[in-house]
């Protein structure tokens, strides 16, 4: 097959990159409030119209068909966008902030869009991270990469002494146990003088191998780019990792047992499944994944307090998750873009940006409760559709 | 979202006036108990002073203790009201209680405008217009959120209400006049006041307390002595064969909302004047201590509820007198508790009978 013939089939993935990445590229750019308003309008017009004319379901078709060329084209254009903004702070953390979220979020897909534990303590999760982060900057000489893992571990510590609760309660019940642990986890620091209390704690920039990620990169004479870029490629690296982790999991039997302990607990055991194995599995790996995010947010921000770790945050998590629609990881990475960007950049809204999003999980609830990107049926041999 | 903490906080600071507010002041001569035994010897003075005040504090906190359960009885009992007759949680509850606070206090602030100064009809007021506005707005609530979502996973229906309480205490915040800061709420019941040693008997606060156990009774003999508690009871216990007997699904479903509604609406005012303060936040803590309250005692049992309520106050109560040096961390101490109950005991103290169908 020649070089043409191949490409043609990519041909319109491509074009939709390139079309989205531009549009998010003029979002950022646009200061102007009438413009974003417009810009926004316009792309909600547009995602609409696609939906209507069933353009949208063929473009999810032929992404289906070919994963790794949609992360490449992801990748891609992330890349691009920082190339492209690599002056500009307030941008470049906007996108280090959607990349940690989407981690955090891809852990909590892990927990709840997989094999069905509840957890609403998500906040408090990436508070032991960022926390985790700050102590451990502050006292002792460890290498940064490994604060980042550090973080991790210690969320999922924390998250293993919840686990007998979790496991032995069911529905509401364990519903209860995470609320219950993430209101405690905010009061607990909010008292204790040894952690910053409500004041909060400083945490160090990242340092790798002497690298200083919080000094901007100067290279020769007239060159300077932002230090956020730096946030930037480390996200990026463990976005990737994490993604190709979590997609794996969902595409292999693992996947498959915590689907069946999700879908039906008593038929899986029936099957021989282990109830028990798959949650633990399931919520001690979300938290890792959620701690290791809070723990890169941690040195990017430089500073945390208890106000960033309240009930009212673990529910955006979960609302990410549950927006993009259940178990998609694709979905909540757009979901978090979207919940993120744009109240970022819709100034007029800022002040009144919970509401709104109270407002619109509501009706997603309501009118499209399996959230903007539905998890597709899993493909049990490659190449096999559902009809 | 950041108000929880200051939520927190000011609770604290509402428990600590009281506990300076007994009318005695120590410092002064003659008056208070101390007086009646001047004519002892200062040996036997000092060490029966001593005596006094332990019981006399030690009365002081069970009385706080039992303000502070009777209210998050109340709450959880509107818990187990929505569980027990649909299996769902109403996670507003808690937020649609603040809502009934400030509806109270706007009513409040409307009479004494129009000239209404006897402060029972104030009261009165508040109430009636609290209550019904909320059981409106739970009618509203069951009528387009909850009864659609009926056959979507518990998840689906647990958020839509959490999302719920946000949207309300947000609306409150950005909408109320100057509604992000505390709000004081009148006192509108008698203030006199009691002191026994250290302990002040407050006229108020056993109103507070009798009419807060009437309303969980009241509830209780609703739920188990009425023809409409049977009905909620049937639908509850099955919700087909409650059909084709006759009961109205939805309307017990609507009548049930507006009953938990009004009662939060009722919860709310007596919060407001327990703590002479309402604010946005208070939804959040008040709602979730409900429910876990609610889940200890066992849900869709409303002794659970009662003694879930009453067990969480003890707990925080417990956790200022046993820990002084670490009173800060009540609210760490009662929810770390909670948890380990709840690893105990997975369905609560008083589990829910149920057998699972297969």
């Amino acid at each position: 097959m020649s070089a043409r013939g191949r490409l043609a089939p990519l041909l319109p993935g491509i074009v939709v990159a390139v079309g989205v990445t531009t549009y998010v590229i003029v979002l950022l750019g646009v200061e102007s409030q009438t413009g974003i308003a417009a810009l926004l309008a316009a792309g909600a017009g547009a995602v609409l119209a696609a939906a209507r004319f069933g353009v949208a379901a063929r473009m999810g078709r032929a992404f289906g068909k070919r994963d790794n060329f949609l992360n490449l084209l992801v990748v891609l254009a992330i890349v691009v966008l920082t190339v492209f903004f690599y002056e500009d702070h307030f941008v470049l953390l906007m996108v280090a902030t959607v990349i940690i979220y989407v981690i955090a979020c891809l852990g909590l897909n892990l927990q709840f869009g997989y094999s069905g534990v509840l957890n609403f303590a998500g906040a408090a999760f990436f508070g032991v991270g960022c926390y985790t982060a700050a102590v451990l900057t502050k006292n002792t000489d460890v290498p940064h990469l490994v604060i980042l893992v550090a973080g991790g571990l210690m969320a999922a510590t924390v998250g293993s002494v919840l686990l007998l609760p979790v496991l032995r309660t069911r529905g509401h019940y364990s519903a209860v146990v995470t609320i219950a642990f993430g209101l405690l986890f905010k009061i607990f620091l909010e008292v204790n003088d040894t952690l910053g209390g409500p004041q909060g704690l400083r945490v160090d920039g990242m340092n790798v191998l002497g690298w200083e990620f919080n000094d901007n990169i100067e290279i020769g004479e007239n060159f300077e780019a932002s230090f956020y870029v730096n946030y930037v490629v480390v996200g990026l690296i463990l976005l990737v990792l994490a993604f190709a982790l979590v997609r794996r999991i969902e595409r292999s039997w693992i996947g498959l047992n915590l689907d069946a302990v999700r879908l039906d607990e008593t038929a899986a055991s029936c099957f021989g499944i282990n109830i028990m194995r798959w949650k633990i599995t399931a919520f001690i790996l979300g938290n890792f994944l959620i701690g290791l995010a809070g723990a890169l947010y941690a040195m990017m921000l430089g500073f945390i307090a208890p106000t960033n770790f309240t009930f009212g945050d673990s529910l955006i998590l979960v609302s990410i998750v549950l927006l993009g629609g259940i178990g998609n990881p694709w979905g909540l990475a757009v979901a978090t873009t979207i919940l993120i960007i744009v109240p970022e950049k819709l100034q007029a809204i800022q002040e009144y940006r919970f509401l709104l999003f109270a407002v619109m999980v509501i009706l997603i609830l309501l009118f499209r409760p399996e959230g903007l990107l539905p998890r597709p049926l899993r493909a049990y041999f490659p190449g096999w559709r559902p009809k | 979202m950041d108000g929880l903490g200051e939520q927190r906080i000011r609770l604290g600071y509402a428990q600590a006036e009281r506990h300076v507010r007994p009318g005695t002041d120590p410092g002064r001569p003659g008056t208070g108990p101390a007086a009646r035994w001047s004519t002892a010897s200062s040996v036997e003075f000092r060490t029966r002073k001593a005596h006094s005040m332990d019981v006399g504090l030690f009365v002081q906190y069970v009385m706080n203790g039992l303000m502070l359960g009777v209210m998050y009885a109340l709450v959880a009992v509107g818990f187990t009201l929505f569980f027990g007759v649909m299996n769902i949680i109403n996670f507003s509850h808690g937020d649609v209680l603040m809502v009934g606070a400030f509806v109270g206090l706007a009513t409040y602030l409307g009479v004494s405008s129009i000239g209404v100064e006897n402060p029972w009809g104030q009261l009165a007021a508040a109430m009636i217009v609290a209550a019904s506005a909320m059981a409106l707005m739970g009618v509203a609530v069951a009528k387009y959120l909850v009864l659609p979502l009926k056959n979507a996973p518990p998840l689906n229906t647990l958020l839509i209400t959490l999302m719920l309480g946000t949207a309300l205490h947000e609306a409150v915040r950005l909408f109320y006049p100057r509604g992000a800061n505390p709000q004081r709420f009148p006192s509108l019941l008698p203030t006199d006041a009691y002191s026994f040693g250290n302990f002040t008997l407050r006229i108020d606060s056993v109103i507070l307390l009798g009419t807060g156990l009437l309303a969980i009774v009241g509830i209780h003999l609703l739920i188990n002595r009425t023809k409409l508690g049977l009905a909620m009871r049937a639908v509850a216990q099955d919700e087909d064969t409650a059909k084709t007997m006759g009961i109205d699904f939805d309307r017990i479903v609507l009548i049930t909302f507006a009953i938990g509604s009004a009662l939060a609406a009722f919860t709310g005012i007596l919060h407001g004047l327990y703590y002479s303060e309402v604010n946005f936040a208070m939804g959040l803590l008040l709602g979730v201590i409900g429910f876990s309250s609610a889940i200890v005692g066992g849900l869709g049992n409303i002794y659970g509820a009662i003694i879930g309520g009453f067990l969480f106050a003890a707990l925080q109560t417990l956790g200022v007198v046993a820990m002084p040096f670490a009173s800060a961390y009540k609210d760490v101490f009662a929810f770390g508790v909670i948890i380990l109950i709840m690893a105990w005991r997975p369905t609560g103290l008083i589990s829910e009978k149920i057998s699972e169908r297969v």
